[in-house]
């Protein structure tokens, strides 16, 4: 029995004040499956904090985020999030992965088939034994992702996953999210990498100073984008929260 | 080698005996205990404490039997209704033990008042229990017969351990000082670096004992009946005894006086 | 003058004559402060757990009085067990005072604190660094708190290993509730206490030395389980 599908997720009129500071303001916008949706905008702009609403991390201010199928718990159970950072307990690779099983309740036998199969499909099953504090940044994210991946979720946030790795693991973690995507996972990404956003995206939404500018198919917002500040980001002139487009 | 000689106790019952460190520390009850539980099969647990302490313990009903040296407050014990009777036990003796060069010049007096006085009047160190106990008491009083109070605080001479009699000797001797002890923890007592025995009373300053089983009217849980045979034993010419062939060095330390 | 090389002479040919008062000692001694250092971690590993990850009213409180009592005077503590086990006391019924229960239940009351304190610090830092992710993956407080417990491991072994010195060092807790009674309570701190009191004191400090050595062992056969699975963890 394949379960109801969790979205189209739907953000109306969510803020985010910490203290003072108003970080996210009034972001209205849908999700639906299918397009790997890039997240992009200057430092500071609020993607991280973006993210962290939609997976249901943080609560917003004001305003909503809803999910389409189940209640809130339930939708929680089929997304999933992949961290700058992995953070890895110290336990095997293969532990890892069986801890997100763990959590879950899922049935004993079953779990060893399940982990086989992630580790497969991020090339990791030759270190399976291996502690997994010891692997390299690369490695450490792929296991983030066989983790994430292992119950199977309907969106995957990734917030910036390969800005600490090197070329060649930022191509692999690329593959294994397209291998995710084409599995049937929604995709939802922040990046700093134009270069990464041009190859992964198909639909993209910007933000600056905690608004959405532009959400837009990929291929229009790269070649022909609507608004001065993506045309000042695209052209690299956008860098920092407080730029305005002309003043560099 | 260590702790005292008693065999590790097989049998099942038990009562426990409220006494002083001093008695303990002499050896006494290694020696007298194991013919009473030979004899009987009761095993006699002692927790040695100081004097109040001893007493608290017994008020409190944690303990069945209590062996002390301060009568008023033995006295004070069964009139509240906490002990059954008051019976003497045995005696040793206080002396004055001091540092071998002898300060004060009190070297074979046999009056301890008198000794007392000359110490004051040399201001030699002297270290005093100044902890409420059966010897202290004591030592208080034999300041009083010759008049002199000492003051810890004005009195640089005087000093008060707040102890037990063993740390009190420990203190004496770290310090060079002089110190009222009963003869049983000096005899018993290994650390005689700086000390020597100074003045013995004639006739000797008596000690007196007494032993107290506590009321099972005030604690029902007691257990009267093991503990009455104790007493009795103590009391009997056995006990008396065995309390007298008691010997450290080949001096006998405590002189059995129980009355029939 | 105290030769500090008699004594060590003494406290070898005890050890090696395998004296039965000294073993008996040493095996109350382990007995009493192992079995505290285990209610304690029981009692203290969760306590501590939960107040670095739960949210109530009086947490702040709680903290400060954790850290506080991690330096409580055992004599006071053993003070208070013996007015509440005493027959006098509420607890008298249960006639513990003057056993080795007894100074159980005051090492243990002496070392939760350490315990609870030192964990609840590792546990709140673990959390600041783990937390995000555990609730990604779905985990709530309660769920993270013995995977944060294993993770933890090696720092919460010192914590543990730091109760245990506590509690075999100390004497005012176990000589109040104790009572020192020869073959029933007398543990290596309350014996050379009682040495000392005797005068003997080339006899205490060669027991002295004789329990510094066992606190090595027992620390150096920590280390060495500890180092065994660090390695593990690392190959």
């Amino acid at each position: 029995m394949t379960p109801e599908s969790i979205l189209p997720l739907e953000l109306r009129g969510v803020c985010l004040s910490i203290g003072n500071a108003a970080l996210i303001r009034d972001v209205s916008f849908t999700l639906q499956t299918g397009p790997k949706t890039v997240i992009l905008g200057p430092n500071g702009a609020g993607k991280s904090l973006l993210l962290r609403l939609c997976h249901g991390l943080l609560t917003p201010s004001a305003g909503t985020v809803h999910w389409h199928g189940a209640g809130k718990t339930g939708a929680a159970r089929h997304q999933a999030m992949v961290f700058q950072r992995p953070v890895m307990l110290r336990r095997s690779v293969e532990a890892n992965i069986a801890y997100a099983l763990a959590l879950h309740d899922t049935a004993k036998p079953a779990r060893g088939g399940l982990i086989a199969e992630a580790l497969a499909m991020t090339g990791l099953a030759a270190i399976a034994d291996r502690p997994a504090r010891v692997l390299s940044a690369g490695e450490q994210q792929k296991l983030a992702l066989a983790r994430a991946w292992v119950l199977r979720p309907q969106a995957l946030f990734l917030d910036e996953p390969t800005a600490s790795l090197d070329p060649a693991a930022t191509h692999a973690v690329e593959e294994i999210i397209k291998t995710i995507h084409t599995g049937g996972c929604k995709i939802v990404m922040t990046t700093h990498d134009l270069g990464q956003a041009k190859r992964l995206a198909d639909e993209v939404l910007f933000f600056h100073q905690g608004r959405l500018i532009e959400q837009t198919h990929a291929d229009s917002f790269f070649e022909k984008p609507d608004t001065a500040h993506a045309q000042a980001f695209l052209r690299g002139e956008l860098l920092w929260q407080d730029d305005e487009p002309g003043l560099r | 080698m260590i702790g005292t000689a008693t065999p590790a106790p097989a049998a099942e019952t038990f009562i426990t005996l409220a006494s002083t460190t001093s008695t303990d520390n002499s050896g006494l009850y290694g020696f007298i205990l194991p013919k009473f539980t030979k004899k009987t099969g009761i095993a006699v647990r002692v927790v040695a404490v100081g004097t109040g302490q001893a007493l608290r313990i017994a008020r409190n009903g944690d303990a069945d039997v209590l062996i002390v040296h301060h009568k008023t407050s033995e006295e004070k014990f069964v009139a509240d209704g906490f002990g059954v009777k008051r019976f003497d036990l045995m005696y040793n003796d206080f002396i004055l033990v001091g540092p071998p060069d002898d300060p004060a010049a009190i070297k074979g007096m046999t009056d301890v008042a008198q000794a007392l006085r000359r110490i004051a009047q040399a201001a030699a160190y002297f270290v005093s229990r100044g902890d409420d106990s059966g010897t202290h008491k004591r030592e208080q009083e034999l300041w009083r017969r010759v008049n002199i109070a000492p003051d810890s605080r004005s009195d640089r001479w005087y000093r008060e351990s707040g102890n037990g009699m063993g740390a009190t000797l420990n203190t004496a001797s770290a310090m060079e000082a002089y110190t009222m002890t009963d003869r049983g923890t000096w005899l018993a007592f290994k650390n005689r670096a700086h000390l020597a025995l100074a003045v013995e009373q004639v006739p000797p300053l008596r000690n007196q004992y007494g032993v107290i089983r506590v009321s099972e009217k005030k604690h029902p849980h007691v257990k009267a009946q093991p503990a009455r045979h104790f007493v009795d034993w103590l009391l009997s010419d056995e006990g008396q005894k065995a309390i007298g062939a008691f010997r450290v060095n080949g001096i006998q330390l405590f002189h059995p006086n129980a009355s029939r | 003058m105290l030769d500090f090389s008699a004594a060590f002479g003494k406290a070898l040919s005890l050890v090696i004559s395998f004296d039965p008062d000294l073993a008996e000692i040493v095996a109350l001694s382990l007995r009493v402060s192992l079995s505290a250092v285990f209610f304690a971690a029981v009692i203290g590993l969760p306590l501590g757990a939960a107040a670095a990850l739960y949210r109530f009213p009086g947490r702040r409180a709680l903290t400060v009085l954790l850290n506080a009592f991690m330096g409580l005077p055992p004599v006071v503590v053993g003070l208070i067990v013996y007015l509440l086990l005493s027959r006098a006391g509420p607890f008298g019924v249960f006639g513990l005072l003057f056993t080795p229960t007894a100074m159980i239940i005051a090492q243990t009351l002496l070392i939760v604190p350490i315990i609870a304190a030192l964990t609840r610090q590792v546990i709140e830092d673990l959390w600041k660094e783990y937390g995000e992710q555990l609730r990604s993956l779905g985990a709530t407080v309660t769920r993270a708190v013995p995977t944060l417990l294993w993770e933890a491991r090696f720092t919460l072994v010192t914590a543990i290993l730091a109760g245990f010195g506590r509690a075999s060092a100390e004497v005012g807790a176990v000589m109040i509730v104790g009572g020192n009674i020869d073959h029933v309570t007398r543990v290596m701190t309350t014996a050379i206490a009682l040495e000392v009191s005797k005068g003997d004191l080339s006899l205490a400090l060669a027991l002295g030395m004789i329990l510094i050595a066992l606190s090595l062992s027992v620390n150096a056969t920590a280390y060495l389980v500890g180092d065994i699975a660090h390695r593990k963890q690392m190959a």
